[in-house]
């Protein structure tokens, strides 16, 4: 699976598509083979603010949990309903069906500063050597 | 010595295949001034025949032969031979907890039962593999209502017990919350009113016991309506479970702390014991301790596994949603053998035998002059009387009759200086119950 | 592959539904005397609001049942009774049977509480030949023995920490705590009211003891060590990183977990340790019955006596004992009632059983480990070179190139006749098996262990699939774990008459 060129992307492998002052969140095909199979998620509700780099939210696997990081700042103007039922799609379609939250970007020049698709792919493939030296 | 299955050759065999000349070298890594170089000084050993000579010998001074009236958390009931025939087996007894299931699905099977029995028995719809006890888990009930509302006041009847709340209150400081006690009214019931001009929208749980330490029985669902219109929770205790045979459970209730004691597990002066968390589903996940759940293998036969564990200490570490790591599984296991084997009607059975026990044990003690019925709600197999006199003194005088008089609440509750606690359950016999009003009589003819 | 695996063959297990599948209204298991006071009205006496009707869905089977269903089920499940659980840090010894028969004597099992003390002289007199044993085991000076289980005495040692830096002006803020401990330590931090400040261990799993001292600042109340380390290895340093604590006002608390290396051998109170807790189902032979009960008492120096869980056993004169339950400056208490007296008699008999020969268990555990250390050196990766105690801790870097990891071997294991070793922990060692035999194993047990672990290693090597899909001999195989979390279902529910009729 590749990562779309339109995204930008974070050390913690969550990925942002914004558009018109709205960014859509989710996590990376490479966060969610970590992970192994989903069986949780836990989303904020709608109006709740978002500070870049704090803790939103949560994903369960059987072994582990893993925080959820906010890109961006901003307040959720939604979190996807389907997650609660099929937490599986974050396995299977981490990048599309499986976005977590829809943003109202308080600063969109933060965008900026996180890594294009490109640097992310690099990124992922370091830390891929990394594993299995 | 018997627990050693190493004879010295095979001792030295061994030294050998791992190149030691002496066990001493396999301790080098401690530093010599702290190897100890002299015996423990320590009692024994002992065989067999001499361990149980010396438990004997402390059992001959405790209270043989003595009839108790005491409850107040820990109660005595008919217990089946049968229970312990289950849990001595060494499949059960000498087995590790659960974590691989393909091994121990006899453990996680009656872990299954139990849970389903504690929903059964509470009208909850999920309820956890057990906790230490009753105290710790309205402690923990009340911690989850805490993270469940993000709310830290705490409403707590001052007849809760007060065990139970001390316990709340050492675990109450440490984690930011206040806790508030209620006062009860002249039926012994925690005074409604008052928890409702106490309730504003800060407030996580009110916590009620039902029936209460007094034996009261508590009247809920106006509780719950209060607490529910300011987005609190309403967390109910229980301690005697034994009521649930013909009390109505509390359905109202967000959380039920229960101890399980009731079920089949001796006193044992005060422990090992098992609580039990039943809750609605949907606040599962804040759920402390062990679950259950039933799943199925790769060849589609059902079977069960400890499940939503990312809760728990072992994966979640600093943000677990309590550090509790064992469940009381013997416990869990007794309770079940012993309610599966009482079943529908044995418990029915039991609990209206409770109620006829301390209803005649009432009438009997109310005749006797001067002492009266401290509390006029409905009561299960507890009552409070208050007496002419101290019942510190009174209880002096009973032992003299080999009795074990009613609990004094003066010193939890100081405003009750005279008053008693007495239970009666279906181990009583009649005889017994009037022997203890006889003796009661003579004393406070006196 | 079947002459191979010696100790296990295919064992007749039935199936076996739920209670709740075979129950059918009228049977009965059990029955009660007759009541012999007038019958009452249940909803005249507690009123129409309050009564119930029976508990819907309760079972309602005959005895014959009830020994059928739990002994079927019993023979599902792995236990000590079979064979040896190498699990690291459990201590699975022999739960000696003469335990189970003293906790049930009459006069033992029967006790209330709240019996007044003339009544419970007996009791009292356990309680207090069992703290003078473990204080002389420890080396301590005073001891409550009222925690329910191992983590609930680690909060009991740092809520005494607490209330002590309390009662000197200010509790501090931060516990450290080591990568490789368990994960009921920076838990129980938490619930104390403490920040957890990580402190990576070095290569060896121990303390860095520089690192530390650069740590431990005026904000730490308290390092949790666990020695020996989760590793096997004990903490020689443990005196110096004492002292580093104490000059700045710090504690040391010490997770006795790994007792079972120690006992009779040396006192962690020599070594500086302010308080510490122990685990009666591990290294005092109680039984773990499939998850508990424990208990965790927990000892400590002179300076923490005033904070102590109430009630405090006491002595007054002419010998009589007394539960005191009065302390100005206590912490409270931890758990309703005094302690899990019954599981506190199974630790004393054990106790008696040994007398001063205890050291010999602990010999034959550090034995048993390093027998087993030396036989699988070279098979199994071994990430380091320090000299081990009670537990041994591998790695499966070697298996890995195959594609088997820990787990597998772990699940391969039980088609030889063994419980699996404890896997994935501790954290600082990727691919982690820790092995603790413990004192129990004969020699031919731990032979049979070590064939069985050198012929899984061949056949990661050879034929790695084979391990990868085990267990293959069990009634069930490899459960999913994944649906169970996704779809919890955490009870049985009748299906109801119109869903059946669908």
């Amino acid at each position: 699976m590749g990562y779309p060129a339109n995204y930008r992307y974070t050390k913690e492998h969550e990925w942002v598509d914004a558009k018109d002052g709205v960014a859509t969140i989710g996590i990376t095909d490479y966060a969610q083979s970590e992970l192994g199979d989903v069986v949780f998620v836990e989303l904020p509700e709608a109006g709740k603010k978002l500070e870049t780099g704090k803790s939103f939210g949560t994903v369960e696997s059987v072994k582990a949990v893993s925080e959820i990081y906010a890109p961006v700042s901003g307040e959720v103007l939604e979190a996807n309903p389907a997650l609660h039922n099929k937490p599986e799609t974050i396995n299977s379609d981490p990048h599309g069906a499986a976005w977590m939250v829809r943003v109202k970007l308080a600063n969109p020049a933060e965008l900026e500063k996180l890594m294009d698709s490109a640097a992310y792919e690099a990124y992922v493939a370091a830390k891929g050597k990394e594993a299995s030296a | 010595m018997r627990y050693l299955p190493k004879s010295p050759p095979e001792r030295q065999e061994m030294l050998a295949a791992i190149g030691a000349k002496s066990i001493e070298e396999l301790f080098e890594t401690i530093p010599e001034k702290y190897r100890l170089r002299e015996a423990l000084k320590l009692p024994g050993p002992f065989s067999e025949a001499e361990v149980i000579d010396y438990f004997k010998q402390r059992a001959g001074e405790n209270s043989l032969g003595y009839t108790s009236f005491l409850g107040a958390g820990v109660y005595q009931h008919l217990r089946s031979v049968i229970t312990d025939t289950i849990l001595l087996r060494g499949e059960f007894l000498t087995s590790y907890t659960p974590y691989q299931a393909e091994i121990t699905q006899g453990t996680l099977q009656a872990i299954f039962e139990f849970q389903t029995l504690m929903c059964q028995l509470t009208g909850q719809e999920v309820a956890n593999a057990s906790m230490y006890d009753g105290s710790t888990a309205t402690t923990e009930a009340v911690l989850m209502a805490e993270r469940l509302t993000a709310r830290s006041r705490v409403l707590v009847a001052r007849s809760l017990h007060p065990e139970y709340r001390e316990v709340l209150q050492t675990f109450a400081k440490n984690s930011g919350l206040y806790v508030e006690e209620i006062g009860y009214t002249k039926n012994g019931t925690v005074d409604a009113a008052a928890i409702k001009s106490a309730l504003k929208d800060d407030v996580a749980a009110v916590v009620v016991q039902s029936p209460n330490f007094f034996g009261v029985l508590e009247t809920l669902p106006g509780i719950a309506d209060a607490a529910h219109g300011v987005g609190a929770l309403l967390v109910v205790a229980i301690a005697e479970g034994v009521s649930l045979g013909a009390v109505k459970p509390p359905a109202e209730a967000d959380i039920v702390a229960m101890e399980a004691q009731s079920f089949g597990l001796p006193s044992s002066y005060g422990g090992p014991f098992a609580g039990v968390i039943a809750s609605r589903d949907k606040f599962v996940r804040q759920m402390p301790g062990r679950l259950a759940g039933e799943t199925t293998d790769t060849e589609g036969k059902r079977g069960f596994v400890l499940t939503l564990a990312t809760r728990e200490q072992h994966i979640r570490r600093e943000k677990a949603t309590s550090n509790i790591c064992t469940n009381q599984a013997l416990c869990a296991l007794a309770a079940t053998v012993h309610l599966t084997l009482l079943g529908k009607e044995g418990l029915r059975e039991m609990a209206e035998q409770n109620l006829a026990k301390a209803q005649f044990a009432l009438g009997e003690l109310q005749k006797i002059p001067g002492v009266k019925r401290a509390f006029d709600g409905p009561f299960f197999n507890e009552f409070t009387l208050e007496f002419p006199r101290s019942v510190r003194i009174i209880n002096g005088e009973l032992l003299k009759e080999k009795i074990a008089g009613p609990l004094a609440l003066g010193t939890a509750y100081p405003e009750l200086t005279k008053h008693g606690l007495v239970c009666v359950t279906e181990t009583t016999p009649r005889a017994e119950i009037e022997r203890f009003a006889t003796a009661l009589r003579g004393i406070l003819d006196k | 592959m079947a002459e191979k695996i010696k100790k296990a063959t295919r064992h007749t297990n039935q199936n076996e539904g739920l209670i709740f599948e075979k129950s059918s209204p009228g049977k009965r298991a059990f029955e009660l005397p007759p009541l012999d006071v007038p019958k009452v009205d249940v909803a005249k006496t507690l009123g129409a609001q309050h009564r119930r009707d029976g508990v819907e869905g309760f079972p309602e089977v005959s005895e014959i049942e009830v020994i059928r269903h739990f002994t079927r089920l019993s023979t599902w499940n792995y236990a000590i009774d079979l064979g040896m659980y190498p699990l690291g840090s459990c201590t699975m010894k022999y739960n000696p049977r003469v335990n189970e028969f003293v906790a049930r004597l009459d006069g033992i099992a029967t006790e209330h509480p709240y019996q007044s003390q003339e009544l419970s002289q007996g009791c009292l007199k356990i309680l207090q030949l069992l703290e003078k044993c473990l204080l002389e085991i420890t080396g301590m000076d005073c001891i409550t023995l009222q925690p329910a289980a191992g983590a609930q005495g680690e909060l009991t040692g740092l809520l005494l920490i607490r209330a002590y830096l309390e009662k000197q002006g200010n509790a501090r803020k931060k516990v450290l705590i080591p990568d490789s401990a368990h994960g009921t330590n920076p838990a129980t931090a938490v619930i104390a009211g403490y920040e957890v400040q990580n402190i990576k261990s070095e290569s060896h799993g121990q303390i860095d003891v520089d690192k530390l001292r650069d740590l431990v600042t005026e904000d730490v109340a308290a390092l949790m060590i666990t020695n020996p380390s989760t590793l096997g290895i004990f903490e020689e340093r443990i005196p110096e990183i004492a002292e580093i604590l104490h000059a700045r006002g710090a504690l040391l608390y010490m997770d006795g977990a790994n007792m079972n290396a120690l006992t009779g051998v040396m006192r962690p109170g020599d070594t500086g340790v302010d308080v510490m807790h122990l685990n009666l189902h591990k290294t005092f032979s109680t039984p773990h019955g499939g998850g508990g009960p424990g208990a965790g008492p927990v000892a400590m120096k002179k300076i923490l006596e005033p904070f102590r869980p109430v009630p405090i056993l006491v002595e007054r004169e002419g010998g009589k004992l007394a539960l005191e339950q009065v302390r100005p400056d206590s912490i409270g208490k931890v758990r309703a009632f005094g302690g899990n007296f019954g599981v506190l008699v199974r630790a004393l008999a054990y106790i008696l059983a040994y007398g001063p020969g205890v050291r010999q268990a602990t010999e034959d555990a550090v034995l048993n480990a390093n027998y087993i250390r030396k036989h699988l050196e070279g098979v199994y990766d071994l990430p380091y070179s320090l000299p081990s105690m009670h537990e041994v801790v591998f790695s499966d870097a070697k298996q890995k190139r195959n594609g088997v990891n820990t787990m597998d071997i772990a699940k391969r294991l039980i088609d030889y006749g063994f419980h699996p070793y404890t896997t994935a922990f501790p954290l600082i060692v990727p691919g982690a098996l820790m092995i603790e035999p413990t004192e129990s194993e004969s020699k031919e047990e731990c032979d049979l262990f070590i064939d069985a672990m050198k012929s899984i290693a061949e056949e990661a090597a050879a034929t790695p699939e084979l391990v990868k899909t085990a267990p293959h001999t069990t009634r069930v195989k490899r459960l999913d774990e994944v649906g169970a979390a996704r779809k919890p279902v955490l009870r049985w529910k009748a299906v109801s008459r119109s869903k059946a009729a669908d």
